[in-house]
């Protein structure tokens, strides 16, 4: 008896099952060909760069390769008292090769970084180091200037030694490394950061908020009304949806000046004195106005086309069966949109918790946000490391919210549009 | 929304608050647009609308900051509009061009690892446009194209290639593809089947794309911001300047113009929107 089964075989002998997975793998290739272009194109122009963010926000080689063998005579000081004569004269020539190449200014600002104070005593040892004669470099460097005869300079030398850091990390909760290397809180009228964080979040929340509260009903009556009065008032929508950015921030200052049409018309019906227009722009009202009516558009799509999809025959029947208008809302209408009030929620609140342009411009000091101090650390200070960690943090906490969506919601939930 | 004769008097009052609700929130949409184009054609250098205005007075009105825009040569506006079109324009064509053939390769069900793909692929429309600009910052200044043309249309095609995924393999997903296979057996080859079967059927999707990559290049500020030289600057850049320095007349008339074009690709995006949900809706019978 033959228990063996026939093998099917194509025309050409093969067995239909590797012929088969040949194929399949053909087009596997064949399909990943496709997309290879574009991925390639987004890993190295942009998965990669956000990657070395990474990499830069913790490098500080800096300093180490700056110092070399003063880091290297370092290794053997416990730190407690001033550092032996090899430590001095390990820094002397340091020092020297950082002169002879024009670098000594940005030792300066970076050991700045570390402890304040640093910047005057290097210029100063610039200047008296080129009369310094050989041997005993201790005392030579100390007379130049007290400051290097105090053992806390030393130590925050020392502080600089490793060639990654947390550092910047930790500034971006303003936070520090003590001298004894203790994490410890910052000076109470020096925390800034804590506070940018805390208000970006208060805003982005409450923007979300206020989107939420005034898209639900527009989306309601635009997934209601008759096709041609809904196309009509889609348009309201969806003009500013395309209009730029700059446009609509422009016309929130022309609105929320103090000469501007909403003071006149808070005047005008007796809300406020004409001598006493409140301050509307340049602080945080003006920052919730205007980003709410911005991101309104993102909120008011994914309800709309999530409500389109719930058939009204659903509402009859809840009150047909005795259900008040309110109820058969609430238990079976509200249920059904959640999906589309958790994709506005996520789209408007993550749009609003990196925004830039509109703080930046009606927003003043009190109204700025975490993003704008990105970009005052990229192009005002040029401390990049700083900037590429704040934006990290950042990124971490909006990849947490999806995180959390996804498990909550889930992330295919999403209806765009 | 005529209420039924029989509504309960509190429905009916529940129901006019809310149809009160619905109009202010479309007051508060739309408004702030049309404050832009009386203040345009502003004859004082003032924001606010004058007197004269408020009495339809002709001499009130005037197209100097129209002639300023174009002539004026405190800001440059003419420069910053070709730069900001040709940006555009370069940037939409390479994000369709990847953007298409990177969605018809997502949309095969041959495709290994599609959710993780996916995600790299959206993934600058997800991230901060803040982050997005400092990374592609970083990227650009390591391949020396930072301050050139290039390196701008480079950024925008990574911001405006998500858009064109999207909605493209959005079309792909009614897409019938026995039509597909029924001309490869009648001997059309892969390319030739691409382009007289495939892409008309999805044209309105890659073109929907293509707007949303275009309106993204040129409204685009944050990552210029970082990478803009002198030479290169667009509208939004100087609208950006313009406003930070002091709010002219002159920004309005831009501003206008800037509506204007908005509405017209509006009109073509809704256009093509409803053709498109007519041809799948073919497909689906």
């Amino acid at each position: 008896m033959n228990s063996e089964t026939q093998k099917i075989l194509t025309t050409d002998g093969i067995p239909l099952e590797v012929s088969l997975k040949k194929a399949e793998r053909k087009n596997k290739i064949k399909a990943f060909l496709l997309v290879a272009p574009l991925l390639l194109f987004i890993i190295i122009t942009y998965v990669i760069p956000i990657g070395s963010m990474l990499t830069r926000s913790i490098d500080d080689k800096m300093v180490t390769e700056m110092l070399p063998k003063t880091f290297k005579s370092m290794e053997t000081w416990d730190g407690q008292e001033l550092p032996p004569e090899e430590v001095f004269e390990a820094f002397y020539l340091d020092f020297q090769n950082l002169v002879d190449e024009r670098r000594e200014g940005k030792l300066s600002t970076q050991l700045n970084y570390t402890k304040n104070g640093f910047k005057s005593i290097i210029k100063k040892l610039r200047r008296k180091s080129k009369s310094f004669v050989e041997g005993n470099y201790k005392e030579q460097i100390m007379s130049v200037h007290k400051r290097w005869a105090d053992v806390e300079y030393w130590q925050a030398i020392k502080r600089r030694a490793p060639a990654y850091t947390v550092q910047k990390y930790l500034k971006g909760i303003d936070m520090y490394k003590n001298d004894k290397g203790e994490i410890v809180n910052v000076s109470e009228d020096r925390r800034i950061h804590r506070l940018l964080w805390l208000r970006t979040i208060e805003v982005a929340l409450f923007v979300t908020i206020f989107c939420f509260l005034m898209a639900y009903p527009i989306a309601h009556l635009l997934a209601t009304l008759p096709m041609k009065y809904s196309n009509l008032l889609m348009i309201c929508v969806l003009l500013p949806f395309w209009t730029s950015l700059l446009v609509r921030t422009a016309s929130w200052m022309i609105l929320l000046q103090q000469q501007g049409i909403v003071n006149d018309f808070f005047v005008f019906i007796g809300l406020v004195a004409n001598d006493a227009r409140p301050e509307m722009m340049y602080n945080k009202t003006g920052t919730y106005v205007a980003m709410t009516q911005i991101l309104l558009p993102f909120m008011v799509l994914p309800l709309y086309s999530v409500m389109k999809t719930i058939s009204p025959s659903l509402m009859r029947a809840g009150k047909s069966l005795g259900g008040t208008p309110f109820t058969t809302f609430w238990k079976i209408y509200f249920p059904l949109t959640i999906p589309g009030i958790g994709a506005g929620c996520l789209l408007v609140f993550i749009l609003a918790i990196g925004y830039y342009i509109t703080p930046a411009l009606v927003g003043g000091a009190s109204g700025t946000l975490i993003s704008n101090q990105i970009a005052f650390h990229m192009k005002a200070t040029l401390d990049w490391s700083f900037a590429s960690a704040m934006g990290l943090m950042l990124l971490t906490g909006v990849l947490a919210i999806y995180w959390v969506y996804n498990k909550i919601v889930g992330i295919d939930n999403i209806k765009l549009g | 929304m005529a209420l039924p004769r029989y509504t309960e008097p509190h429905y009916r009052a529940w129901h006019y608050l809310y149809l009160t609700i619905c109009t202010a929130v479309f007051f508060f949409l739309i408004a702030p647009l049309f404050v832009i184009f009386p203040l345009s054609f502003n004859s004082e250098e003032f924001l606010v609308f004058t007197d004269g205005m408020m009495r339809l007075d002709p001499d009130a009105f005037s197209t100097r900051w129209y002639k300023d825009m174009v002539y004026g040569t405190k800001n440059p506006w003419g420069l910053a509009a070709r730069n900001s079109f040709i940006i555009a324009f370069f940037a939409t064509i390479g994000s369709v061009l990847l953007g298409t053939v990177a969605a018809l390769g997502l949309s095969s069900r041959h495709m290994p690892y599609k959710g993780l793909i996916m995600a790299i692929l959206i993934s600058p429309m997800i991230v901060p446009l803040i982050i997005s600009g400092v990374a592609i910052f970083f990227f650009m200044a390591k391949a020396g194209l930072a301050a050139t043309h290039t390196g701008i249309i480079l950024a925008h095609i990574i911001l405006g290639t998500p858009f064109v995924v999207i909605t493209v393999t959005a079309t792909l997903s009614g897409f019938d593809h026995s039509v597909t296979r029924a001309a490869a057996s009648l001997g059309s080859n892969p390319v030739n089947t691409f382009m007289k079967i495939t892409l008309p059927l999805i044209l309105p999707g890659v073109i929907s794309g293509g707007l949303f990559a275009f309106v993204t290049s040129f409204d685009e500020v944050v990552v210029v911001l970082f990478l803009a030289g002198l030479e290169s600057t667009t509208i939004p850049i100087q609208m950006w300047t313009g406003l930070r320095e002091q709010l002219s007349p002159t920004i309005l008339a831009v501003a206008t113009c800037l509506i204007v074009l908005s509405t017209l690709i509006l009109v073509t995006a809704e256009l093509l929107r409803r053709r498109s949900e007519r041809l799948r809706g073919i497909n689906r019978h």
